[in-house]
């Protein structure tokens, strides 16, 4: 089954080849069968490969399926070719297993579109695009999926490109993605330069990753900087995650599954393969881990102050993004990945939720126009209910056993701090409070729907409301198999992920403990050992969590007048915040109006006036010359003999003076 | 009494001479009769020195030369006559100075 690997890209191709050629002719049921089943049968063809990975011992968990030769010249040699191993084989079947359920749940959400075969196109090509950049064996196949992918999201941000909004919104995304692509870019062609040098001219994961360590610190310090920077673009962290709150102008199954459990968490996986490559630069991975951090509490700070449902989810994952690049950014690089697969559960679901709430009361978003559905929609409600609880980081759902295990490397890893800690819990909490927000203002309190709306509300169908269920048992379950050690758990995703990213020496926290110890001693307080640490760390977390949740009763279903009052009370800081910190503006103003106007200076300066000028000078230069000269032909024949006359004296001298003086 | 030759540079000056004459006339008179008169001049001219230049160095080649241009000449003399007689059929004129049309 192994060397079957190729089926697993394969199948999302075909559908996007049917779909995308012959979609019209087959018609919109064909589509509907087509689109989700293409992904069925990858996501079916990953499970078997995960059981065939997992029959082999570990050390043994890695198979490449070289396709063909793609680039071959001089002494480069790059292939189409798939890698197997535990972390490809977890990615693919994230990515294969949420897609379906999001293909099935756009049956039924986008029935009524006129784009209907158009979008699953658009999906299924995401998917094959995402399924490459996960599988790949080396760089350049893996860029190319990146690329694709970025290509797909823009699409589908665009989808309905008749709104200015939506395209604009594409067009941003593009653009911020190309600035981290650029990165990328550069930190690939840094590291095979760098690597060719000694010889090795070579862009395969594992040759590049063997010969790692002939590379000289600052020369990886580099690259892997590069390389964050494109993570930072497709994973929107700062600076560049300003166009993914603008990408919900895209069909929600699509934010569902892009901009929240796939592509965005390209960057974390990225990040994760490298990790050999992160391993050896300390100062990078601070600059991860601190780029995470600070893109979780900045954008949750935002999360407070929005109105729109899919807007408040959008700054939840950049958010979530951000603990996920503290995971991997202090060295944890499993526990990145756990919350990468428990978030692409819980917070998929949450997309669909708002999806499902969108469906029930005619496309509304505004969170002010919502309010006591949930006696209305009791499936979105039981469900979205689920993953908040999960985002949160409630015990027992998968959220809090990842979330923890980020928190906790935080602070205990040897790359770790305890500030970084801190403002990591702190945005934990604010997480719970905004995502209980968003809860209670959607499904509690007093109705404020309009009054047309209101009388035909009603539950999503079937179709529908079957993924969110199943997505919301993943919610659940999905969190057993990283259970850690202090809670008796086994911590399967951890053993599983150690062949490809290292041991984790520091993920199992005893060698961490002088380190903690430390940064404990100088709290004022002193514990020895690491097991109860991190129990009080996890008691801790919860309580951080629970405050969120209990403010958020208390401003939005206690006392739903408080909220205004605090907005009145600090007026200043509110608009700040609910503007966003005026970023877009700022980058508008620093970037968007500056490169405008350098834009228009060489369109006047250059263009119109240099390049323009020279041809339309050249042209005005022959028509005076042409104007002159013209005059010569006068249409008078003894003119012309009378010239013919003089040429034949000119000759004549010449000779003679020829003749006479030389 | 014998009269002496006459030098060949008598009758090479003399051509100079019809040529130049030819060549003023060409450039100055106005009627088209007259013109085409003086580039026969002309022409003449230069047969003159072909004939010269043949019986002093004693070749033929100079006497043929002859004979072509006075075979392309009257081409041309018929070929011009009948442009003149078109052209004063349509303007009324054969004055070179007023036929014109052919410039800028």
């Amino acid at each position: 089954m192994l060397d079957h690997v190729w089926l697993v890209p394969l199948f999302p191709a075909i559908g996007f080849i049917l779909n995308g050629l012959f979609g019209r002719p087959l018609g919109k049921k064909a589509v509907s069968w087509i689109g989700p089943s293409a992904i069925g049968l990858a996501f079916f063809t990953s499970i078997l490969i995960f059981f065939e990975l997992l029959k082999r011992p570990p050390s043994e968990r890695l198979f490449e399926k070289i396709i063909f030769d793609w680039v071959v010249s001089g002494s480069f040699h790059t292939v189409i070719g798939y890698q197997i191993d535990p972390l490809s084989i977890l990615m693919a079947l994230v990515v294969t297993g949420v897609s379906f359920f999001i293909h099935i749940y756009s049956v039924g959400y986008m029935h009524d579109d006129p784009g209907y075969i158009r979008y699953f196109a658009y999906l299924n090509l995401f998917v094959f695009m995402m399924l490459n950049l996960v599988l790949a064996n080396n760089f350049l196949l893996m860029f190319v999926g990146w690329e694709g992918v970025g290509l797909c999201s823009y699409l589908l941000i665009g989808f309905w490109f008749e709104k200015d909004s939506a395209s604009n919104a594409g067009k941003k995304a593009f653009v911020v993605n190309r600035v981290g692509d650029f990165g990328f870019l550069l930190g690939m062609f840094l590291l095979f330069t760098s690597l060719g040098k000694h010889g090795i001219w070579t862009l395969d994961f594992t040759e590049v990753f063997a010969n790692a360590n002939k590379l000289d610190p600052a020369t990886v310090t580099a690259i892997t900087i590069l390389l964050f920077i494109g993570a930072c673009g497709k994973s929107a962290q700062i600076p560049l995650y300003v166009w993914l709150p603008d990408a919900m102008e895209g069909p929600t199954p699509v934010s569902s599954l892009i901009h929240a459990a796939t592509m965005v968490t390209a960057g974390v996986y990225m990040v994760a393969r490298c990790n050999v490559l992160y391993s050896m630069a300390p100062l990078s991975m601070a600059i991860v881990a601190t780029i995470g951090v600070a893109t979780a509490i900045f954008t949750a700070s935002i999360g407070f102050c929005q109105n729109d449902i899919k807007k408040v989810l959008a700054y939840s994952t950049i958010s979530q993004l951000g603990y996920m690049f503290l995971g991997v950014g202090v060295g944890a690089y499993s526990a990145g990945i756990f919350h990468l697969m428990t978030h692409a559960f819980f917070k998929g679901l949450l997309f669909l939720g708002a999806g499902s709430v969108m469906h029930a009361l005619s496309g509304e978003l505004d969170m002010r126009k919502m309010g006591a559905l949930r006696k209305k929609i009791p499936i979105t409600f039981w469900t979205f209910f689920i993953a908040t609880l999960a985002i949160a980081g409630i015990p027992g759902l998968s959220g809090f056993f990842s979330k923890d295990e980020i928190l906790w490397q935080a602070f205990s890893s040897s790359h770790g701090h305890f500030l970084l800690w801190l403002v990591a819990a702190v945005a934990a909490g604010m997480t719970a409070f905004y995502m209980f927000r968003a809860l209670f203002l959607t499904f509690f309190g007093e109705s404020r729907v309009d009054p047309h709306v209101a009388h035909h509300i009603h539950e999503s169908p079937r179709i529908m409301t079957i993924p969110l269920i199943i997505l919301a048992v993943l919610s659940v379950i999905g969190g057993y198999v990283g259970v850690p050690h202090v809670l008796g758990g086994a911590n399967h995703i951890h053993e599983f992920l150690a062949p490809v990213v290292g041991g984790g020496e520091a993920a199992k926290g005893h060698a961490a403990v002088s380190l903690m110890a430390q940064a404990w001693a100088s709290g004022g307080e002193s514990l020895g050992h690491s097991a109860a640490l991190e129990l009080l760390m996890m008691v801790i977390s919860v309580i951080i969590a629970l405050i969120g949740i209990g403010m958020a009763y208390l401003f939005y279903i206690k006392n739903p007048a408080l909220p205004k009052l605090m907005a009145e009370r600090w007026k200043g800081l509110y608009t700040l915040v609910a503007n966003k910190y005026y970023v877009d503006e700022m980058y508008q103003v620093l970037f968007v109006n500056s490169i405008k106007k350098l834009g228009v200076g060489l369109w006047k300066g250059f263009d119109d006036f240099v390049i323009d000028g020279t041809v339309n000078g050249i042209a005005i230069l022959i028509g005076w010359i042409s104007g002159v000269m013209r005059r010569v032909q006068t249409g008078l024949v003894q003119n012309y003999a009378f010239s013919m006359v003089v040429g034949g004296l000119i000759l004549i001298i010449y000779y003679i003076v020829r003749v006479l003086f030389y | 009494m014998t009269i002496p030759p006459v030098p060949p540079a008598f009758y090479l000056v003399l051509s100079g001479i019809l040529f130049t004459i030819g060549v003023i006339g060409a450039l100055t008179r106005r009627n088209a009769i007259v013109v085409f008169m003086c580039i026969e001049l002309m022409l003449n001219s230069v047969n003159l020195s072909f004939i010269t230049f043949s019986r002093f160095l004693q070749s033929i080649e100079g006497v043929l030369f002859a004979f072509f241009v006075i075979a392309v000449a009257a081409a041309e003399a018929s070929v011009g006559l009948a442009i003149f007689v078109m052209l004063y059929r349509s303007r009324e004129t054969i004055n070179v100075d007023e036929v014109n049309l052919l410039k800028w």
